[in-house]
């Protein structure tokens, strides 16, 4: 079993950060009040971030990606989140089958 | 898993519970999160990490979104900086979530530094939630905590042995789990004006920078534009 340093130190950095992010709250409780924009920013990041994250495989790889990702969007809405994630594997296997 | 079988706790004792209250609430969520387990754990050896490698990452870091991101991204040799910005944006929220939640726990001290190591979204929605009722106990926090990190750390690495048997992940539309995956976390956010203008831009900007500039910029690129383009979409809203 391999453990690669950098890999290692990518994987202390995240946790390192994490454990930040987790007690940091506890450092700001009852002064930390958003609204209004700021707020609106900071309830954006999550949805921001994951975007992000996936927009050059759901947008740039193919149009078998586009399309199942743009049907995967469609059901997310409406059915549950291991339902809507066999939905968009099922969608690109058949997809890249036509396309 | 090596789990005690004798009970600690006398059955008539609070603790013994709190503890079962815990065990009750965090039981589906932790069924819900072992195929996601599994996933993370293939697709991350198919991106070259090993077993160990995701154990320790799942076991130190122990938050999905971070994860999913982090090896949606990965690269050999791994851009170092890039993760970290990339999981503090991500979890920035944690910030927000403990300072609702600390002052609603009855724990004390280095206590709280423990436990908040645990803090997930999923944790903190059950606390919140019995918070509302009675207050949230280190034995009710601490079965939870266990549970779904002993789970989320064992079927992660479950994955990654499963997956380097599995061979190329694209060939069953593994490799488009993730994606479809977050697709359905995004939009679990809602479809409120805000967010349809945060989501539109930031994989707007995270397409183009990935095309024209590369990995692991679009993340953090598309992610910034996302939350300025939410802080001026709200100002035109009036204030609810």
């Amino acid at each position: 079993m391999s453990l690669d340093m950098t890999t290692l130190l990518a994987i202390v950095a995240m946790a390192v950060v994490t454990y930040i992010t987790r007690i940091g709250g506890l450092f700001v409780a009852d002064r930390l009040v958003l609204t209004g924009r700021a707020k609106a920013a900071f309830d954006a990041i999550p949805p921001a971030v994951l975007v992000s994250v996936i927009a050059p495989t759901a947008l740039t790889t193919g149009w078998a990606e586009a399309i199942a990702a743009a049907v995967t969007a469609v059901v997310a809405f409406r059915l549950p989140l291991l339902a809507t994630i066999a939905i968009g594997v099922v969608s690109v296997v058949v997809l890249r089958n036509l396309i | 898993m090596p789990m005690d079988q004798t009970n600690p706790f006398p059955t008539t004792s609070p603790y013994a519970r709190e503890f079962r209250a815990g065990l009750r609430d965090i039981a589906p969520v932790a069924v819900a999160a072992v195929p996601i387990g599994l996933l993370f754990g293939a697709v991350a050896a198919a991106k070259g990490l090993s077993a160990l490698e995701v154990a320790l990452m799942s076991a130190f870091v122990y938050g999905g979104g971070a994860q999913f991101a982090a090896i949606e991204a990965w690269a050999h040799p791994a851009p170092i900086a890039a993760l970290a910005f990339a999981t503090l944006l991500i979890n920035a929220r944690h910030v927000l979530m403990g300072a609702s939640l600390g002052p609603k726990m009855h724990l004390e001290g280095i206590q709280r530094f423990m436990a908040f190591f645990f803090l997930t979204d999923e944790a903190w929605a059950l606390s919140e939630r019995r918070a509302l009722e009675r207050p949230v106990t280190g034995a009710y926090w601490a079965a939870m905590a266990l549970v779904l990190w002993g789970n989320w750390t064992l079927s992660t690495t479950l994955g990654a042995v499963l997956g380097s048997f599995m061979g190329d992940p694209a060939r069953i539309g593994a490799d488009f789990a993730f994606t479809a995956l977050f697709i359905g976390l995004i939009a679990g956010f809602g479809r409120s004006r805000v967010t349809l203008v945060t989501v539109g831009t930031s994989a707007a900007v995270a397409a183009l920078v990935h095309h024209f500039i590369g990995a692991p910029w679009h993340v953090a690129s598309g992610a910034l534009a996302g939350i300025a383009a939410a802080y001026l979409a709200a100002s035109e809203e009036p204030r609810s």
